[in-house]
């Protein structure tokens, strides 16, 4: 299936590794991870604050830090991104792939106005715009993402804008060239939770607009449920489990994934108590070998002292897990 | 003086400090692991070695004058030639260093001693004698500082002593806002909270808790002003305010080179200036190599 | 911000009061103004001047005298010259502020510079050899680097190719017969501005590279990566447009410090300026010079970090003047 899905996808990653060199030694913050975007669709990718999600997105748009090296590959539309040079990177950021930041606050330049930042993703791009259509396109963008008032709010400072009005902001500076693939990182993270879904929604309407791909990176599967076609599991840097989002929240086969679902509060169930993943991650430093969760996982026997392979159990849904199989029969 | 309003940066994370010997231990590595500021401590060791132990070290007894060997060039007898007096110019150099040393190092203690307590006392009590305090040290940015040294030197007498109170009286406003600063933040630290449930009094929290938590900033502060000591010291010894002949400082000593611009002797420009220049840098650099071991946020 | 200026300024003015009196008091118990009359041969000479300078009443008394005859612009004559004290330091102020003009221009282009090359090429040879300078710039005493360059740069020069003039001269700001900018004018500005500028390059460089490195290392410079905008855009634009705000701020309080603070590079190149002034004044206890050069320095300091907290807010959309 992975052949036949690379030629078709739109973005494929293959055993995208990400190495920080630290004082304390080399960190494996990503192994091994290969997935497929395709035109159109939403993949999130879901894991816990260390998990390498915030990793894999930098090195897709070729952002890590200088202490980082990435390694596999990462092609867009069939073309290598990881050796491009810095010129030709920057043709493809922010042009065919978009990124949205979590914290806009600090993702936003205080010392520009939000017009004059969105002019500027588009002019970097097309030097040709006029000033006047420059302003007309920063206006219309905050039209597209639901900011009232456009006009005036594009004369505005980042300080003067309210928390999601401000990603929203960051949302329309992502879709200033109708990128194919947006990504989304943690885009509603630091906002309450009533803007949260208004947030969420507008991405949603985005897509419907401008047809990117958006592949969302989040530690909330509350969000996932929303908006994803797929979801991809990630955890201490290794892919545990990816599947369509319905078997994935239906029919988990990963035990980390139950233990997350576990822990999802859920109103179409009785109440019950909800049930925390027990133990802590590995330290990135020292990290077994074999499966990363064997050390919390309920189930964990010998044979999770090998790396697992990853499990085929329908369409699109695999899990590295020994015990998938059983596991998913088990309603959870 | 009201400042701009600029939106402040989160504090950064205090812990509570330990005596554990692992601490230290890493305090010790991270220092080791600056080389230049181990070969600063070095250099500077040495300099103190040789201008303290001037009497054992240097060629010629201090200010012994021989007249027929005035403004020698240099050679195997005088390593840096004579002074117009006669005198060794070496020997000189390191009886001087001496005193460049001593009050430099002396104004640093006595300044941060000053400005540590003023600073703990501002932002441990607030209120008015933090309001006190701090329009004190607001009226030494407005006059300027060579002005201040020498109208008090003028009145009061330029004995070295004179001389670091002086200094002293200037260099204490830096800590002191620094330690306010650190001070304030700390107050509220859950282990001064604690502290302050138990019933400490006050006294005994600012000595026993956060005290403690400035260390690295203290010391820091004293390697740096003992650098800004230095200069200022041959500063207003060099314009005739400090240092007064027959005692000589690197500072007076370049008043005297000064007259020598143009004449063969010129190269006399170069020693004490070089004397000055190579142990403010070491200073310095101790400075930053003690600031990166010990008080890691401190880092700019 | 004209009210807040206006405000600023007028909270100032018990801060003056109360430096100029301790000042008023400093000079006063140090230095006696009849000193020269109580040599005199005319016994009530003495007792005719204390009265008419008002030195028998009392301390507080003699200040708002002298407060009253300062305000309307009575400064009195000056006990070494004898001539007035107010355009004395006038001349002063203005040679003072040529320097600082010409040396704090010249040090902004440099430093900005310095501080944009080695941000942008952080670690390199570049960068550690002039961050390498700077520490050397920064050690250095700056009356000790003067020294050095009017014998490497004017004497030496002079000596050894046989010279009617130096190179470059190092006493006053024109020689005799010259005015205006002129190349004798360079010629002069050059050693000082050289001694001055010095140190200050050294530490705004210095400055300037740490708040560029800040600025690129932010959320927002990842962001304008993430749009796909070229290093020197980034560079110029984002970072060094963040990093203004503080630069200008540390320029404009430095160059305040610098109108009372040249008393170094003054007196080695025998430039008559404040610092001058002051040393020849203080020599002699000219006491009625002294008091407004205080007097005029402190307020030359409240004006220009009034003016750095302006800029800043100017620069900073951030931050509301109120």
């Amino acid at each position: 299936m992975h052949d036949a899905n690379q030629e078709s996808a739109l973005l494929s990653v293959r055993d995208l590794s990400v190495t920080y060199r630290t004082d304390a030694g080399p960190v494996a913050a990503l192994d091994r991870l290969s997935f497929d975007l395709h035109a159109g669709e939403t993949l999130s990718i879901v894991g816990e604050s260390g998990s390498g999600k915030s990793a894999a997105s930098l090195a897709v748009m070729g952002l890590l830090p200088r202490n980082a090296v990435a390694e596999g590959s990462v092609r867009l539309g069939g073309r290598e991104l990881l050796n491009l040079s810095d010129r030709e990177l920057r043709a493809v950021r922010g042009r065919r792939i978009a990124m949205v930041f979590q914290d806009a606050l600090a993702a936003l330049n205080p010392m520009m106005t939000v017009g004059a930042q969105l002019a500027e993703a588009v002019s970097v791009h097309d030097p040709s715009v006029s000033r006047a259509a420059l302003r007309e396109r920063a206006v219309e963008l905050l039209d597209v993402v639901g900011i009232p008032d456009p006009r005036t709010r594009a004369g505005q400072y980042p300080h003067e804008l309210s928390g999601g009005m401000r990603q929203r902001v960051m949302i329309a500076t992502g879709i200033a060239n109708e990128p194919d693939v947006l990504i989304a990182d943690e885009p509603t993270t630091a906002l309450d939770v009533t803007v949260q879904a208004q947030v969420l929604d507008v991405l949603a309407r985005v897509q419907d607009r401008t047809r990117s791909a958006i592949l969302l990176i989040t530690h909330d599967l509350g969000v996932v449920a929303g908006l994803a076609d797929r979801v991809l599991v990630l955890y201490c840097g290794r892919k545990m489990e990816e599947a369509p989002v319905e078997p994935l929240f239906y029919e988990p086969a990963h035990p980390y994934t139950r233990g997350l679902l576990a822990a999802l509060p859920r109103i179409d169930r009785s109440p019950r108590r909800l049930t925390q993943i027990a133990g802590q991650p590995p330290s990135p430093t020292e990290r077994p070998p074999g499966c990363p969760f064997r050390n919390r996982c309920p189930h964990a026997d010998e044979r999770c002292a090998e790396s697992p392979r990853p499990v085929p159990l329908g369409a699109g849904h695999t899990a590295a897990c020994v015990r998938a199989q059983e596991i998913a029969s088990v309603t959870p | 003086m009201t400042q701009p309003t600029v939106l402040p940066a989160p504090p950064p994370p205090v812990s509570e400090p330990s005596g554990d010997p692992r601490t230290s231990r890493v305090v010790l590595s991270r220092f080791l692991r600056h080389r230049l500021a181990v070969a600063s401590l070095v250099v500077l060791v040495l300099l103190a070695v040789c201008c303290f132990g001037a009497a054992w070290i240097a060629p010629y007894p201090r200010n012994a004058q021989n007249l027929l060997a005035a403004s020698q060039p240099p050679s195997g007898t005088h390593w840096l030639g004579t002074d117009s007096l006669g005198r060794d110019y070496l020997s000189e150099m390191l009886y001087a260093g001496q005193l460049s040393l001593a009050i430099g190092l002396g104004v640093a203690l006595l300044a941060t001693l000053v400005g540590t307590a003023a600073g703990a006392v501002a932002g441990y009590l607030g209120g008015w004698p933090d309001e006190v305090i701090m329009r004190v040290a607001d009226l030494f940015l407005i006059v300027p500082p060579v002005a201040v040294l020498a109208v008090s030197l003028q009145g009061l007498g330029p004995s070295p002593l004179t001389i670091v109170v002086v200094l002293s009286s200037l260099g204490w406003t830096l800590i002191a806002r620094v330690v306010r600063a650190r001070v304030i933040q700390l107050r509220h630290q859950e282990f001064v909270e604690a502290a302050r449930v138990i019933g400490a009094s006050g006294p005994r929290i600012v000595v026993r808790h956060l005290l403690p938590n400035l260390t690295g900033l203290i010391v820091v502060n004293v390697s740096l002003s003992v650098a800004t000591a230095i200069i200022l010291e041959s500063t207003v010894s060099f314009l005739g305010y400090g240092v007064q002949p027959p005692k000589s400082s690197w500072g007076n000593m370049l008043t005297q080179a000064a007259g020598l611009i143009g004449t063969s002797q010129s190269y006399l420009l170069y020693v004490p200036g070089l004397a000055i220049l190579v142990t403010v840098l070491a200073v310095n650099f101790l400075g930053d190599g003690l600031r990166d071991a010990l008080d890691p946020q401190g880092r700019q | 911000m004209t009210r807040y200026a206006l405000r600023r300024l007028l909270a100032s003015v018990p801060v003056v009061v109360v430096a100029s009196f301790i000042l008023f008091w400093a000079v006063r118990a140090t230095f006696d103004p009849l000193a020269k009359l109580r040599q005199s041969v005319d016994p009530t000479a003495l007792h005719r001047e204390t009265v008419r300078l008002g030195l028998d009443r009392s301390l507080p008394e003699q200040y708002l005298l002298w407060v009253k005859g300062f305000l309307r612009g009575d400064w009195g004559t000056s006990t070494r010259t004898g001539g007035a004290v107010l355009p004395m330091v006038g001349d002063a102020l203005g040679t003072t502020l040529q320097l600082i003009l010409w040396g704090v221009a010249l040090a902004v282009v440099l430093a900005l510079a310095i501080g944009l090359y080695s941000a942008a090429r952080q670690y390199t040879a570049g960068d550690h050899l002039l961050t390498g300078l700077s520490y050397l710039g920064v050690a250095m005493p700056a009356f000790w680097f003067g020294l050095v360059l009017i014998q490497v740069l004017a004497v030496w020069p002079k000596q050894q190719f046989g010279l009617a003039d130096p190179p470059f001269y190092f006493v006053g700001l024109h020689s005799v017969g010259h005015s205006g900018l002129d190349l004798d004018y360079l010629r002069h500005l050059v050693l000082p501005v050289a001694t001055l500028t010095v140190g200050l390059v050294a530490s705004w460089s210095r400055f300037g590279r740490a708040t560029l490195l800040e600025a690129l290392s932010s959320d927002y410079v990842r962001t304008a990566r993430a749009k796909g905008v070229p290093r020197r855009r980034i560079l110029l634009r984002h970072a060094l447009r963040n990093a203004l705000a503080p630069f200008v701020t540390v320029v404009a309080m430095d160059a305040a410090a610098l109108v009372g603070g040249l008393v170094v590079t003054e007196q080695i190149y025998s430039i008559p300026g404040m610092g001058k002034l002051f040393l020849a004044s203080l020599e002699t206890g000219d006491v009625f010079v002294l008091l407004p050069w205080m007097f005029v320095v402190a307020v030359a300091v409240i004006l220009f970090n009034l003016l750095a907290d302006l800029s800043y807010a100017l620069l900073d959309p951030r931050v509301a003047l109120r």
